[in-house]
């Protein structure tokens, strides 16, 4: 989409700051998940601990962001596009920041694994899976940096997978409670693992439909991908 | 309903619906509309086939850039450009269905039906109660009783008996600009017009001024069709229900304003609300 420049050059300016610091704080977010699962395949405690403290540097900026939308908005009174930037914004680093809140329970449920029997693969469905859901992150961010509903869509469709590979691990983690109970607890831990990997899905496709909204003025929450790409293609 | 739930606040399920208050101009009466209007200033086309319908009572608003011919279509509608030597005009107007431009339209009796007010208030250099009582003596209207009565109700609708009750008979020039602008309003309303033009309204008033009169416009929409010329884009995503963008002669875009103003389908609309060089 070709963007004219505002008469405004401050403007421009101000809202060019926000969509990098948005980013930014999507570059933090991806390598604390793909840290968080680093940490836990490979049992380091070090990366884990680090994780965990870097928490606070996501939640750090999404204030900062959301403060600056606030005095955008008051101070500008962006309106249609511009309108639609701040309100995508202010939605995606919510979205941004739960990432961060699971990549930090990951890291915790990697520590707790690590003082637990390992298995053999080195919980490589884990990891499989929140690689998935890091490349989905990854690429829900490039489709917001060059606005690409195209991108968007095909992000969203991922969680798909990302919901069947965690039916798969769920499934997985109940065989192995059951056939033995001793396993439990360690099971109990590797299911909330998921379950945290799997919910970053789902915050990486709502930041696509903040996308959809800022390109297309579309609101297509709820109601499924079809209709969402019917919406994004009319 | 807290009891049935048993909870503090009762849960209002329509308050958690979508609000379904986008209009739509398709259901809306129309009060004015244009067709293929084109409009010359000597050799200089102003107007370029201007299509619109707009609603009664409604608060419709005109944006657009200095020159754009808002202000000029807003002078179409009570024949304000008849003054203007070189003023010709193509197309057609209709206020209700009925041809503003026919020969038989008694201009006088169109303008008391298509009242006006203008970006510097103007008041005579009267009394307070004779400017509102003006356009009535004019009619012929004597009676003081009448008079008085009329006076008071328009004062009140354009929200400002309050302020000069006590004052009826000083002159109106002693009022502040936004009580003179809220006076000539009351002038309009006196005679009971159907239509009110407001050609920037607001733009010589203070802030606080500038609320007041939007308020009003709000008000008045209840009774009256509003048609408002605005150069400030924040003041029509205030005050109006349908907004036009205008440029260079043309229409571009005429839609809801909550529609214009979050998601306009032209670029050019977008450009311009957005604050991009045009």
């Amino acid at each position: 989409m070709e963007r004219r420049h505002h008469i405004s050059q401050q403007f421009d300016a101000e809202l060019e700051d926000v969509r990098n610091r948005v980013l930014s704080m999507g570059g933090l977010v991806e390598q604390q998940i793909i840290q968080a699962i680093t940490a836990l395949s490979e049992g380091d405690a070090k990366l884990a601990e680090l994780v965990i403290d870097n928490d606070i540097k996501v939640n750090t900026a999404e204030v900062a962001i959301d403060e600056e939308c606030t005095h955008i908005i008051a101070r500008r009174q962006p309106a249609a596009s511009d309108l639609r930037l701040m309100i995508a914004v202010i939605k995606t680093i919510t979205d941004l920041e739960r990432i961060g809140d699971q990549a930090e329970r990951i890291a915790r449920m990697g520590l707790r694994l690590m003082e637990k029997e390992r298995p053999k693969n080195n919980y490589g469905e884990l990891r499989h899976l929140g690689e998935l859901v890091a490349a989905m992150v990854h690429d829900a961010l490039d489709a917001f940096a060059r606005m690409d509903i195209d991108a968007a869509i095909e992000v969203a469709k991922q969680d798909l997978k990302v919901d069947q590979e965690y039916d798969g691990v769920m499934r997985q983690a109940l065989t192995f409670m059951m056939e033995d109970p001793r396993s439990i607890s360690r099971m109990l831990d590797v299911m909330w693992t998921a379950r945290a990997i799997e919910r970053i899905g789902d915050h990486a496709k709502n930041i696509c439909e903040y996308i959809i909204y800022l390109v297309k003025g579309k609101d297509v929450r709820h109601i499924g991908l079809e209709k969402m790409e019917k919406a994004v293609k009319s | 309903m807290a009891s049935d739930t048993g909870l503090t606040h009762g849960i209002n399920l329509d308050a958690l619906e979508r609000k379904s208050t986008v209009l739509n101009i398709e259901s809306e009466t129309i009060c004015l509309e244009t067709n293929a209007l084109d409009l010359f200033y000597g050799e200089k086309q102003a107007l370029k086939g201007v299509n619109i319908k707009l609603p009664e009572k409604r608060v419709s608003a005109f944006i657009g850039p200095s020159g754009c011919g808002k202000s000029t279509l807003l002078r179409c509608f009570n024949r304000m450009n008849d003054l203007v030597d070189t003023c010709r005009i193509a197309g057609s107007i209709t206020l209700n269905g009925e041809d503003i431009y026919a020969k038989s339209v008694d201009v006088a009796e169109l303008r008391r039906r298509v009242g006006m007010v203008f970006q510097k208030p103007n008041p005579f250099p009267k009394s307070i109660y004779e400017n509102v009582a003006y356009g009535l003596r004019l009619q012929g209207v004597k009676n003081r009783r009448v008079l008085d009565e009329a006076v008071e109700r328009s004062l009140n609708g354009a929200a400002l008996w309050d302020e000069v009750k006590d004052r009826l008979h000083d002159s109106a020039l002693g009022l502040s600009g936004g009580q003179q602008q809220r006076l000539v309003i009351a002038r309009a309303i006196a005679i009971e017009p159907k239509v009110l033009l407001l050609d920037e309204p607001a733009s010589a008033l203070d802030p606080i001024s500038t609320l007041k009169i939007e308020e009003l416009i709000h008000e008045l929409k209840d009774n009256y069709t509003i048609i408002i010329v605005t150069h400030n884009m924040q003041q029509a995503a205030r005050v109006s229900d349908y907004t036009a963008f205008m440029y260079m002669g043309e229409l571009i875009e005429f839609g809801d304003t909550d529609t214009i103003f979050t998601n306009p389908s032209e670029k050019q609309t977008e450009d311009y609300i957005t604050g991009r060089y045009g």
